[in-house]
């Protein structure tokens, strides 16, 4: 192992990198901006590979860990540790910022230099989130993550974006308070420790633990977003421009679904245990009634919004059947699910940039002017809709084979909707790409350009490679993923 | 009778400013032709001098003088210094701006060197006597200066009724101070805590005469329900006045109500936590409910600044929890730690009003701030840090004072204080939101470009960048706090 503090540079590099590009100010510069975003992106992807490259499969320990006092005073430490579930999120981030710098390239004409900042700050301080050991820590980078995106929805967002940026604000800081105070009472519990993984040792009684589950269940679930609390998802990604979009559902999706894994069932397996019919109910809801939403949808990015409120249904599902076919299932999910839905998001941007449309009714016959593009989309529309051999596939299926085991009729529920996500993502991509060219506008479309086509294409790979051969995601973190359960049946009363 | 010489030393500073505001009245008095700049800087010199003379004679002893009735302690030297401190960046930002309006009098200096005065003197009393002696000489010249721009109406209706009303609460204070005295026969600090902890003093009438304190420190804190003129006198009030009213006064307000409460009524501490916790509760509630409506953005910082100010009492109502006090400290110093964090913020959020302010023109709606962003990105970024920081988010400093106080009242166990607390920090956190959804989502209305002296460029940059980077890295200012009040305690 390496004396590289490899995770505070996969923290410290974008968000440095970040404030550098924002330092070539106006718009002049634009064409510097690019440039540096893109080198700071590839950077902060190159440093995160030795994390993959050197990781020990065989353990469930934390890796690559740092520790460092921070506020002594209260005992806070910065502490960064990666285990085999997290450890692929901080790559999969890294490599999103990459994809997003590239697809915003043209896109955006004004205040590149902020729009690009925003972007790789956020980055690094999401991969703050998945390698925080420290509950503050922690805390810290979940809260600061609100603000670039805010910005970013809030700047160069759509129409309504103004509504769209506060609510999910307002949404999301609401949910995390709450998880504040549950920690402030952990801190006090522990006898003042902060460290995530001291409180995962940390004997609780059940009255505590499901006031502590619900406090993490509103703070985690309105990130995933749960239903009922789903509402400002479809909102913010209306409004959210591409890149907005791209990062919000590959990777801010799965800081609520992360912290299930990281502060919920390990803090309090008792609680988890007792609620999970809870859970299982509100994750069947979401799979099922926003399924049939989504059918309903006349515009493109909602339709994909719900599309993506339905597919972490399937991780929450997955997450509170506590058996290790959903529960790896879940996470082979959340790690598709952020490759198919940016690429989703992706190609409907590459319509928007077109058209400046996202409503299906005004397209029509695209196949006729963009055959590329439409073979692209048809891959990531196939993945989004389960098909084998496409990475979406594999996590839905080992989380219904694990469902089937838990409960049949959950199983049954779950299958079925598999039917109604090809229907509301086919029927979409049948409007939008096929029939006769609808009009003058679809008529003057132009396929996809090189840049375009090397963003899609490498997303295609991903795609396919996981649903082909997921075994290298999966034996990353099979070993956490057992320890994780052992500890999750160990009571804690 | 002999008379004995009393020890001036440990009231070095305090003397300094008394000359030096005589000083400044004479100097200015007769040098009528540089009289503006000459009252500036010699104030400038005399905060700075004396700061430099209060870290001198800081030695971390507790030491009283003439007659017990002056006590200087570690805590009381660091709020002085951060008094001069707040004070110096209130003056410095304001000055362009009064000049620009004509009213850069030398009085407004010698005002604000004497509210300075009364400040140190509130801070460092060890008598109820020279604690009311103290909150006068700063309210007198408070309610000047709130009246200094005499030409505006609503400048002068704000200083009178910060008068009459500021006039009742301190007739309210010193009537609880003659319960008090009533009770325990001494008006001593010390006096009075060793009386009632030897249970000598009349608990009925004692707990009278809290009652009467508490409203006093509630009125000059500016909490509710004694929280009326804040917002009438934040916003009739010209800036550069609003700004010092803003931030110094909070810490001598703290002072008051730490030396009133906890040095002299720590063994009656449940019964005033109590008052304290409807106090903090409602003000939490009410200036975050208020605040979400204005449009005048001075006044949004008004009831931002009550509810702030409740946040603040979060910290003093969790010390003794069924007797037990070893959360004390622990408590008082996360109180401690908010009122600069709150002092720091708020110089910088006033500072922008007075930066995008000039001759002619006051930048006083939110809708001022429209479009900022396109205009300087820069200090759209400084005010942007202040939102956030006000709001709790983290990487800025209020994200740690509120998880320092919030952390006291969980430890505490009143969950439901901290529950109230935290809902309404999501509701707050919209109208903050709102300035910085101005500042980057709008087009401005206004293009001019933003015209300010260099050294307020500078120094609110600087006083910016500390939002966030005290936010970054908060123990040694947490720490200061926790070893003032420990050597002190």
């Amino acid at each position: 192992m390496t004396d590289i503090p490899l995770l505070s540079l996969a923290v410290w590099v974008p968000i440095f990198g970040g404030l550098l590009v924002l330092a070539t100010g106006s718009d002049r510069n634009a064409p510097l901006a690019r440039a540096l975003a893109l080198l700071v992106a590839i950077v902060g992807l190159v440093v995160t590979l030795p994390l993959y490259t050197g990781f020990d499969v065989g353990t469930s320990a934390m890796q690559f860990v740092e520790l460092m006092p921070w506020v002594p005073r209260f005992n806070i430490n910065y502490h960064l540790g990666v285990d085999g579930i997290s450890v692929l999120f901080v790559i999969l981030n890294a490599f999103i910022t990459v994809i997003v710098v590239v697809a915003g390239w043209q896109v955006i004409e004004h205040k590149v230099a902020q729009y690009m900042a925003a972007f790789l700050i956020m980055s690094g301080l999401m991969n703050g989130i998945f390698s925080a050991l420290d509950g503050v820590l922690f805390y810290v980078f979940f809260e600061a993550s609100l603000i670039p995106l805010y910005l970013v929805i809030g700047i160069w967002g759509g129409p309504n974006r103004v509504y769209a940026a506060i609510k999910f604000f307002l949404y999301t800081l609401a949910g995390s308070l709450l998880m504040l105070i549950a920690m402030l009472y952990l801190f006090m519990e522990s006898g003042g420790s902060f460290n995530i993984l001291d409180w995962h040792q940390l004997p609780l009684g059940i009255e505590a633990q499901t006031l502590i589950f619900f406090a993490f269940l509103v703070a985690f679930g309105v990130k995933v977003p749960m239903w009922p609390v789903h509402t400002w998802l479809p909102d913010a990604h209306v409004e959210a421009p591409t890149g907005g979009s791209v990062v919000l559902a590959a990777i801010a999706l799965k800081l609520g679904a992360y912290g299930f894994l990281r502060f919920s069932l390990p803090i309090v397996p008792d609680a988890s245990l007792q609620q999970a019919p809870l859970v299982i109910t509100l994750s069947l809801i979401a799979v099922v009634y926003i399924s049939f939403v989504a059918l309903a949808q006349a515009d493109m990015k909602k339709l994909v919004a719900y599309s993506s409120i339905s597919h972490m249904g399937f991780v929450t599902l997955g997450f509170f059947m506590f058996n290790p076919l959903a529960l790896e299932g879940a996470v082979v999910q959340m790690i598709s699910h952020g490759f198919v839905s940016a690429a989703m998001f992706l190609c409907i941007g590459v319509l928007y940039d077109r058209m400046h449309s996202r409503q299906i009714a005004d397209y029509g016959g695209v196949v006729h002017r963009m055959p590329k593009f439409a073979a692209f989309f048809m891959l990531f529309a196939m993945a989004n809709a389960g098909l084998p051999a496409t990475s979406g596939f594999v996590g839905e299926f080992m989380v219904v084979l694990g469902a089937v085991q838990f409960n049949f009729w959950v199983a049954f529920l779950a299958a079925t909707t598999l039917i109604v996500g090809a229907a509301y993502t086919l029927w979409m991509y049948k409007r939008v790409v096929f029939g006769p060219v609808a009009n003058d506008h679809v008529d003057k479309l132009k396929d996809i350009n090189g840049r375009e086509f090397a963003f899609l294409g490498i997303l295609a790979l991903f795609v396919l490679a996981m649903g082909l051969y997921p075994f290298p995601f999966t034996e990353v973190m099979h070993a956490s993923v057992d320890e994780l359960l052992r500890h999750v049946a160990v009571s804690k009363l | 009778m002999n008379f004995v010489v009393p020890d001036f030393y440990p009231a070095a500073a305090e003397i300094f400013v008394a000359v030096m505001a005589l000083v400044i009245m004479l100097t200015t008095t007769f040098a009528r032709s540089i009289a503006r700049s000459l009252g500036y800087f010699l104030s400038q010199f005399t905060l700075i001098a004396a700061a430099f003379i209060t870290i001198a004679t800081m030695d971390g002893q507790v030491s009283y003088t003439f007659s017990n009735m002056f006590i200087s302690d570690l805590m009381g030297d660091f709020l002085k210094v951060m008094i001069y401190f707040s004070m110096a960046i209130a003056l410095l930002y304001g000055r362009s701006y009064l000049a620009d309006r004509n009213i850069d009098k030398p009085e407004y200096y010698l005002l604000a060197i004497l509210m300075t005065l009364g400040m140190m003197v509130m801070v460092t009393s060890n008598h109820m006597l020279t604690m009311y002696i103290g909150l006068e000489m700063m309210s007198l010249a408070l309610y000047a200066l709130v009246a200094f721009d005499r030409d505006s109406a609503r400048s002068t209706e704000a200083g009178m009724k910060y008068f009459v009303l500021g006039a009742l609460a301190s007739g309210l204070l010193l009537y609880g101070m003659s319960m008090v005295y009533g009770a325990t026969g001494t008006l001593e600090f010390s006096g009075v805590a060793q009386s009632v902890y030897n249970q000598a003093a009349n608990k009925s009438v004692l707990l009278f005469g809290l009652v009467f304190l508490v409203a006093g420190i509630s009125f000059k804190l500016g909490v509710v329900p004694f929280h009326m003129w804040v917002p009438d006198v934040y916003q009739g009030a010209t800036t550069a006045v609003t700004l010092i009213l803003a931030t110094a006064p909070k810490l001598a307000g703290f002072a008051m109500a730490v030396r009133l409460l906890i040095w002299g009524l720590f063994d009656i501490a449940e019964q005033w936590q109590t008052m304290l916790m409807f106090v903090a509760a409602a003000s939490i509630i009410l200036g975050n409910l208020a605040a979400i409506s204005q449009t005048n953005i001075k006044r949004m910082l008004a009831y931002s600044g009550i509810s702030h100010m409740g946040f603040m009492l979060l910290g003093l109502l969790s010390g003794v929890v069924d007797g037990e006090r070893h959360f004390a400290l622990n408590a008082y110093s996360s109180a401690m730690f908010y009122a600069v964090a709150y002092v720091i913020m708020s110089l910088a959020s006033f500072g922008m009003i007075i930066l995008l302010s000039r001759a002619g023109f006051e930048a006083e709606r939110i809708d001022d701030f429209k479009g900022l962003n396109k205009r300087s990105p820069w200090f759209a970024a400084v005010m942007m840090f202040v939102m956030f920081s006000m709001a709790g988010v983290p990487f800025f400093i209020g994200f740690f004072a509120k998880l320092a106080v919030l952390q006291a009242v969980v430890a505490a166990g009143y969950f439901w204080i901290a529950a109230v607390a935290v809902v309404m920090s999501v509701i707050g956190a919209f109208y903050y939101l709102r300035v910085v959804k101005v500042m980057y989502f709008d087009e401005p209305l206004d293009t001019a470009p933003i015209h300010a002296p260099a050294d307020v460029r500078v120094l609110l940059s600087a006083n910016g960048i500390a939002v966030a980077a005290l936010g970054i890295a908060p123990q040694a200012l947490m720490s200061i706090c926790a070893y003032a009040l420990l050597a002190s305690l």
